[in-house]
């Protein structure tokens, strides 16, 4: 059964929170809702586990109408920010709770709690933590106890609200492959929220991104990172160079630079252009085409290399990204001059008014045109 | 002596602690010292005596169950006061202070007034056969009404921080309202309301000024310890005065002994786990 | 990010939950606080206010709200030294015993105050450990205004100290330190950056302290003897003409301190909402 969210909208005094937000989740999916804070994400969340409820729109889990659901009738596992585990119980008491709550003719029985509750801790791998209380525990480990008791209900839906932001980078790293693995085990709905867009990416089959309210792209990482819908999600995700391109008789130009071609057939005097970092092809000879740079500055980050680069035609800085080997093959040093250009690009044209028209995007490829 | 950045460390303690001595310390050893004049035998005559006893008890039970009743009618207006916005709210707030404030002669003669025969409550509980004045239920209102604040305001700081994310925890994983009160949020009260009822009780269990006005002070029935030791050093009995008057700070001292031991066996978990 | 308040769509059985938890308690705070305040004005002006201000004009009146003002223009100062003196070593000096020091602070707290009383009745009475001395030398205490002023002393030790241990712990010392290496000697420290960052903590706790020196009853009750226009003060006042079946006369002398106690937790309240911050948060006032 797929999780349809149709127009929704939230209101709170200030600002809108959720502006006609529309969504579907397949069954099995592992969906990220990224974007930055005060963009709604939490709260399109929050809407989903009961614990907010839209001002208009509808969310249907299937046929059943979610709205008119109360939150522990969902059958959701919610795995919060700062872990809300209960202070006063231990870890076992805690991953057991749900089960606990329960009517007594859908409880199951002690030997039945007992044992997936042992199953669980095993699967969160913390054996031996059974009798700690919460404090007793680490955040990554914290952080588990709040997944094992989310899970412990059996879950048609797992929310989990910004999972990795209270813990260290590298816990961050090893329980994000964790529970990568774990879904794929498990199979199971999940709904996450994040601003971090690496952790986003790497994750989720499908990353929503979100800003002000809205839903900027659906898609799956490579889509959001490769064809951005909006200048937003390109500015959002990843690093990206931007810079105007604007009508030379039949084409358009930037310092120079020609991209092929005009999507537009001549309707739009003006666009924006995004280039990546690694889609700046970067030469040495001057045979190549495009701009003239000057490599003002080299930032050696591990395997890549950032170049900050200076490009008088456009009167603005770049910045390309080549592998760090290539420093040394290309002869690369700081205050040489360069020759790059874009391998491929994203355009948006700009109306009269100068906002950019996302719904005419153009992706342009230095080998071949693509016309989304 | 290592040098101290800061000044007056001499003075101010030595100033603090000559004050103690003479104001509280000195005072204090005076009545242990008369209190130990009057024996073993002169004690167990003192405590066996049945008008001791009554009063003993009167004190100590009348202040238990008024501590006990403060901890589920605090835990109700603490709670009101936090979590709901009604208008007049920062004026009862406010009210909640005034057992505080009102000395407790004013208070005894007010509620004395107030559950009389004739009385604003009195007249209405007369004829129910319930008499509050002169009783020991009449006790029982004043310590309510002089412990009551203690409760309330123990508990706000921690009710206002308490998470609202551990009750929406409780809320997914399918509790009702009423299992997250008494599974989530009562536990994690209890070690405040502990420290409310335990200063309650020894509020109520020393309280005299409110407490002699309504409770008629009839021996063996509405007489309370800390009268008992009024009429003992009217009579110039001093060592059965100051007898029982350390019985009495014993009891409050190994209440609150007590009750510091309980908080910290609870708070094995209260540490915060953010 | 934050988590906007929820708002859900509320049923009426909730709502009505709320509604009549609210009103339990509001009916509480009603019947247990409110009304016996009201009654203290009502009964004080039952026969007019010709009656109120004649019983108020009373001579024995009189003397007991000036000896009440005595008491606590002496015992309220007193306590304020000591708190800030004992404030000053608790919070800016480590040494052994200071949990002690802390406990015997809070102490007269858990003690009756009968019981406050009577330890002085013991120490200076006629049979206690310098009655005799005293008597001897024709210094009167015990059933005369030094031992009022003990008394009271006593039972308001910790208020001022109380409020300031808290506020001084969580300000830490670095002003204070700054200021030495500025050059400031230890008073200009103390009027110049300590007193200015204590300043409402310490009228709020004078003003607990006040209250309480004005209105104690129990403790000064122990040590007064009854002596009517020299001994009583106000609450005592109170007392023996509500046992002389005075009831105008001490609701007269019971609504000044009512009138008190109201100031004071206007004052209070009105502290709390400007300076909650500069006060801290405090532990639950004392008796």
């Amino acid at each position: 059964m797929p999780l349809q969210l149709s127009h929704l909208n939230r209101r709170f005094t200030e600002f809108a929170a959720l502006n006609d937000v529309s969504l579907t989740i397949a069954p099995g999916e592992f969906l990220a809702l990224l974007g930055p804070s005060g963009s709604g994400k939490t709260t399109l969340l929050r809407i989903l586990a009961g614990l907010d409820y839209p001002d208009s729109g509808t969310v249907f889990n299937g046929e059943e109408d979610f709205l008119a659901t109360p939150a522990r009738q969902r059958r959701i596992g919610m795995v919060f920010q700062h872990y809300a585990l209960f202070r006063h119980l231990t870890v076992t008491e805690n991953i057991a709770f749900g089960l606990r709550v329960r009517s007594w003719r859908s409880r199951p029985s002690r030997a039945d709690i007992r044992g997936r509750v042992e199953r669980l801790l095993k699967r969160v791998q913390l054996e031996d933590f059974g009798g700690r209380y919460p404090s007793q525990l680490s955040g990554g480990q914290r952080q588990r106890v709040a997944l094992a008791r989310a899970l412990a209900v059996e879950p048609d839906l797992l929310l989990l609200d910004e999972p990795f932001g209270a813990l260290d980078a590298q816990v961050r790293v090893t329980l994000r492959r964790w529970l990568r693995e774990l879904h794929e085990e498990l199979q199971l709905t999940t709904v996450f929220v994040t601003h971090d867009q690496e952790e986003a990416l790497e994750l989720a089959d499908r990353v929503a991104v979100m800003n002000h309210g809205r839903i900027e792209q659906v898609g799956a990482p490579e889509i959001i990172y490769q064809q951005p819908a909006t200048p937003f999600v390109c500015e959002f995700i990843g690093k990206v160079n931007r810079f105007t391109v604007t009508r030379n008789g039949e084409g358009f130009a930037a310092g120079g630079w020609t991209p092929d071609g005009d999507p537009w057939e001549g309707r739009f005097a003006e666009a924006q252009a995004y280039v990546r970092p690694e889609q700046l092809r970067v030469a040495v000879a001057p045979s190549q085409p495009a701009w003239e740079a000057r490599l003002r500055h080299i930032y050696l980050a591990g395997s890549v290399a950032h170049l900050d680069l200076h490009v008088p035609a456009l009167d603005q800085a770049l910045e390309a990204d080549v592998a760090s080997e290539d420093l040394s093959r290309l002869g690369l040093h700081a205050g040489m001059e360069l020759r790059v250009a874009p391998r491929s690009a994203v355009l948006f044209p700009r109306d009269a008014s100068g906002a950019t028209i996302s719904e005419e995007r153009w992706l342009w490829h230095a080998a071949h045109r693509v016309h989304a | 002596m290592r040098h101290r950045v800061l000044p007056g460390f001499g003075i101010s303690l030595g100033y603090a602690l000559a004050y103690l001595g003479l104001i509280v310390l000195l005072p204090l050893a005076a009545l242990g010292w008369k209190a130990s004049g009057i024996g073993i035998a002169g004690l167990t005559h003192l405590l066996g005596a049945p008008r001791t006893l009554a009063a003993l008890r009167l004190s100590i039970g009348g202040a238990l169950l008024a501590a006990l009743f403060n901890v589920v009618i605090g835990l109700l207006v603490g709670w009101v006061l936090v979590r709901y916005r009604f208008p007049g709210r920062r004026l009862f707030d406010a009210l909640v202070d005034l057992p505080f404030a009102l000395p407790t002669a004013v208070a005894g003669i007010a509620l004395s007034t107030l559950y009389a025969p004739n009385g604003w409550l009195g007249q209405w509980l007369e004829p129910l056969g319930i008499k509050v004045a002169y009783t020991p239920l009449g006790v029982f209102v004043a310590m309510v009404f002089v412990g009551f604040p203690f409760v309330v305001r123990t508990l706000q700081p921690v009710l206002a921080s308490l998470e609202r994310d551990v009750e929406e925890a409780a809320e997914s994983l399918g509790a009702q309202r009423w299992q997250t009160f008494f599974r989530v949020i009562l536990p994690m009260l209890a070690p405040t309301l502990l420290t409310g009822f335990a200063l309650a009780l020894a509020r109520a269990m020393g309280e005299y000024g409110s407490v002699i006005f309504i409770a008629g002070n009839l021996p063996m029935h509405s007489e309370i310890a800390p009268l008992l030791i009024v009429q003992k050093l009217e009579q110039f009995d001093y060592a059965g005065a100051a007898a029982l008057g350390a019985v009495m700070l014993l009891l409050s001292f190994a209440l609150l002994v007590m009750v510091s031991l309980l908080q910290r066996w609870s708070g094995r978990w209260a540490e915060r786990t953010r | 990010m934050t988590a906007p308040l929820r708002s859900r769509p509320v049923g009426w059985p909730r709502r009505l939950a709320h509604g009549g938890l609210i009103l339990v308690a509001l009916v509480f705070l009603v019947l247990f606080l409110l009304l016996p305040l009201a009654t203290v004005f009502v009964e004080a002006f039952r026969q007019g206010i010709a009656a109120y201000v004649v019983a108020i004009k009373q001579p024995e009146a009189l003397a007991a709200i000036r000896l009440t003002l005595i008491v606590a223009a002496i015992a309220v100062p007193l306590n304020l030294i000591f708190g800030i003196a004992a404030a000053w070593a608790m919070t800016r000096f480590e040494f052994r015993g200071k949990a002690l020091l802390g406990a015997l602070i809070d102490l007269p707290f858990s003690v009756s105050p009968v019981i406050s009383g009577l330890v002085y009745v013991l120490l200076f009475g006629a049979q206690g450990w310098f009655g005799p001395w005293l008597d001897a030398h024709g210094v009167k205490i015990i059933f005369a205004v030094p031992g009022l002023v003990l008394a009271t002393i006593f039972v308001t030790l910790p208020f001022v100290a109380r409020e300031l241990i808290p506020l001084m712990q969580a300000q830490g010392s670095e002003e204070e330190q700054a200021a030495r290496v500025l050059g400031a000697s230890g008073w200009q420290m103390f009027f110049r950056v300590t007193l200015p960052n204590i300043r409402w903590a310490l009228l709020y706790g004078v003003l607990l302290c006040n209250a309480r020196a004005m209105g104690e009853f129990g403790a000064v009750s122990v040590v007064s003897g009854h002596i009517r226009g020299l001994t009583t003060t106000m609450p005592l006042e109170v007392e023996m003409r509500y046992n002389e079946y005075d009831y105008v006369g001490a609701f007269a002398v019971a609504s000044l301190l009512a009138l008190l106690a109201l100031i004071t937790l206007a004052a209070k309240t009105l502290l709390e909402w400007r300076y909650g911050d500069e006060i801290a948060a405090h532990a639950p006032g004392g008796h």
